[in-house]
């Protein structure tokens, strides 16, 4: 039974756990230097003058504050709650990635490493991190499954042009989690001079928690935003989960506040009763150890894990981070499944309605707010990531709707 | 902790004036009973300590050799019960040589470490290796395998440093498993010097013996590394070795088998062969 606890955003524990979620499950070449990294962290996050540079890049090369964006056709459309935008999707790189990246290069410079790697799947974490690699003149490498080169075509280019060096991964399924598998072997035989620069709010302790304040800055505008406008709190705030950076950056600052309904959204695939079909981790998977950390996690019943499915590349991962898992397991955040055939309808609702092409990751997030707006008052308000735009995903999309360009 | 297989072994090689040869191979590569074969094979041509690889999807600290073994066992239908089966069967007609299971630990995570380490003992098997479990993670499973009668074998690097060493050897039993390298399995050759130095920096906080793995693939570095050094660990050689005698559709051959032995046999002689040579 779980214990509710009085305040739901005072985790992790010192050993890195949310509840029985998260810890620090790496091999002992990696101990050392996440240990390290622990403490640099801690430094910087006391450290005024970290903030300031921080938030100086942020304005002025990724573009923040992101707007707050009243959806008006859309909430017409739909007949109910008010829908608003946080509309990540604006930042520099296209995507709410470039928050993290910033944050996390900053603190690889702060440490004196002089390589960067990272792991990829849809290429929005890897299109970042080359960016910010190229401009603080750090060599990066980015791995990335080689179904994911393939699906990701514009994105790998991207990377070349920003000077970072792409190994796609053949090993396992050769998507997401293979990547980062691969970038734990480079780190492992690399760990002197190498800065691995996660994704997601996964991996061993400190990641789930840093990249989980890199990213609140999400939740943090938001809230300032939507009470600048309405006075109040949002009634509802939504956000979709592949690893859930976005998600938790929105909804960290929220989790006291009770009166906010909290919905993450996960890839459900072909469907959440098909085998191997979704890649919805915790309405689907069980808890389990990959990756540093443990969550719930896509498995088989000999703990062997599965490659799990989504038409998005960013969501296609077996895990989540485990500070979802907790608040899973606590009730405060629902977590729901959303089909590829909803999410491929909500992308082209939101483009022709709003004339704002979605991601397909936050198209997920979407095609949940289309089945829930209309059964709200129409004096409710619902907040949804736009965690990226979608031009990356032109191709796959004209490709499942069967046109050719 | 009282005597062991793992104690017992080390012990009986310390006495002969040599390192011990340990060894690597995965279970259920490339079939079940063509790595029950392969046990047998190790011990009877000089293999001291037999480890066995538990297949994992995620093998995340090994190299590309151990990767493709893990991914033709589960092709083949591993399974954590299999592997368990296997050692149970290979007790049947070895009651000395002592057997370490190998890997990472969801798969025990899943199983339950209390029932696993039961379950393992029951089995016949003397040691564990989970390379993802740090000494800050002794009570996941390193405290229920001591407390079921297993050693609990770690994994020391050339990142662990003095002050690090204490905790990573406090709840160590069986032997220390010193990585050469900063790397994954099957990596670059290990510079002896430098190993010699970290194997003596450990041994000055340990009575325990201390074997070297990581990157030793013939007879000439294991007589090298196996000079200043009480056991020597080789697993990418004998894991290719296997991948290289199998048939187009990764099935076992008639070569299988005998490459092994022949290989072992090898090693054995250069484990043998280290105190001799003048220095």
């Amino acid at each position: 039974m779980t214990v509710k606890p009085n305040s739901f955003r005072t985790g992790p524990d010192e050993r890195g756990f949310f509840g029985i979620f998260g810890g620090r499950f790496v091999a002992e070449t990696l101990m050392p230097l996440i240990l390290d990294l622990e403490k640099a962290w801690e430094e910087a996050r006391e450290d005024p003058a970290f903030h300031a540079e921080l938030k100086d890049l942020s304005i002025h090369y990724a573009g923040r504050p992101s707007p707050l964006y009243f959806a008006e056709r859309l909430t017409e459309h739909l007949g109910g709650a008010r829908i608003y935008f946080k509309r990540d999707e604006l930042n520099h790189t296209g995507s709410h990635k470039i928050n993290n990246c910033l944050g996390q290069i900053l603190l690889a410079r702060r440490m004196g490493k002089t390589r960067i790697i990272a792991e990829t799947g849809a290429g929005q974490h890897g299109v970042a991190s080359a960016t910010v690699s190229a401009r603080f003149g750090l060599p990066c490498m980015v791995y990335m499954g080689a179904v994911d080169v393939e699906r990701q075509k514009p994105n790998v280019f991207r990377m070349k042009l920003l000077g970072a060096e792409v190994t796609p991964v053949t090993s396992g399924a050769g998507t997401l989690k293979d990547a980062m598998n691969e970038a734990l072997r480079d780190w492992v035989t690399n760990v002197e001079n190498t800065y691995y620069l996660i994704g997601t709010a996964a991996g061993p302790h400190p990641y789930p928690a840093m990249v989980r304040d890199f990213q609140s800055v999400i939740g943090t505008e938001t809230k300032e935003q939507f009470f600048a406008q309405k006075g109040k709190l949002p009634d509802t705030v939504v956000a979709c989960i592949g690893g859930g950076s976005n998600a938790i950056g929105l909804f960290h600052p929220f989790l006291d506040d009770p009166s906010v309904q909290i919905v993450g959204v996960e890839a459900g695939g072909h469907g959440i009763d098909v085998e191997n079909g979704h890649a919805a981790s915790m309405t689907g998977g069980r808890p389990g150890v990959l990756h540093g950390n443990r969550t719930y996690l896509l498995q088989d019943g000999d703990g062997q894990i599965l490659e799990g499915h989504s038409i998005s590349a960013g969501l296609d991962y077996p895990g989540v981070g485990p500070e979802h898992s907790w608040l899973k397991d606590t009730g405060r955040v629902a977590y729901v499944p959303a089909t590829d055939k909803e999410a491929l309808e909500a992308f082209q609702i939101c483009s022709r309605l709003e004339g704002i092409i979605p991601a397909l990751e936050p198209s997920h997030a979407l095609a949940h707010v289309l089945k829930m707006a209309p059964t709200m008052d129409k004096d409710k308000s619902i907040v949804l990531c736009l965690s990226g735009r979608g031009d990356k995903d032109v191709f796959s999309v004209a490709d499942h709707l069967g046109e050719t360009m | 902790m009282t005597e062991t297989r793992i104690s017992r072994r080390f012990a009986e090689c310390a006495a002969q004036g040599r390192p011990a040869l340990v060894t690597f191979v995965m279970a259920g590569d490339p079939d079940l009973e063509t790595s029950l074969t392969i046990a047998r094979t190790l011990a009877a041509s000089g293999a001291d300590v037999i480890e066995l690889g538990m297949p994992f999807s995620d093998p995340m600290a090994d190299g590309p050799a151990i990767q493709a073994a893990g991914q033709r066992a589960l092709k083949g239908g591993q399974t954590m019960t299999r592997t368990l089966d296997l050692v149970r069967r290979f007790r049947e007609s070895d009651a000395t040589t002592p057997i370490v299971l190998m890997g990472y630990y969801n798969p025990i995570y899943v199983r339950g470490s209390e029932h696993f380490v039961a379950e393992a003992k029951a089995a016949g098997v003397d040691g564990l290796i989970i390379v993802d479990l740090p000494p800050e993670a002794d009570d996941e499973l390193c405290l229920p395998a001591l407390g079921a009668g297993l050693n609990f074998i770690r994994l020391a690097t050339p990142t662990t440093d003095d002050k690090r060493l204490p905790a990573v050897l406090a709840n160590t039993s069986g032997f220390v498993y010193y990585v050469s390298i900063t790397g994954i399995t099957g990596s670059a050759a290990p510079d002896a010097t430098k190993v010699a130095e970290a194997v003596g920096r450990i041994k000055r906080h340990t009575a325990l013996p201390v074997a070297v793995g990581f990157g030793v693939r013939d007879a000439a570095t294991a007589r090298e590394i196996g000079r200043n050094a009480d056991g020597v660990v080789v697993g990418s050689a004998l894991v290719a070795a296997i991948a290289a005698s199998l048939d187009a559709d990764g099935r076992a051959t008639a070569k299988t088998v005998p490459a092994i032995g022949a290989l072992v046999a090898d090693l054995a002689s250069g484990v043998r062969a280290a105190r001799l040579a003048s220095e």
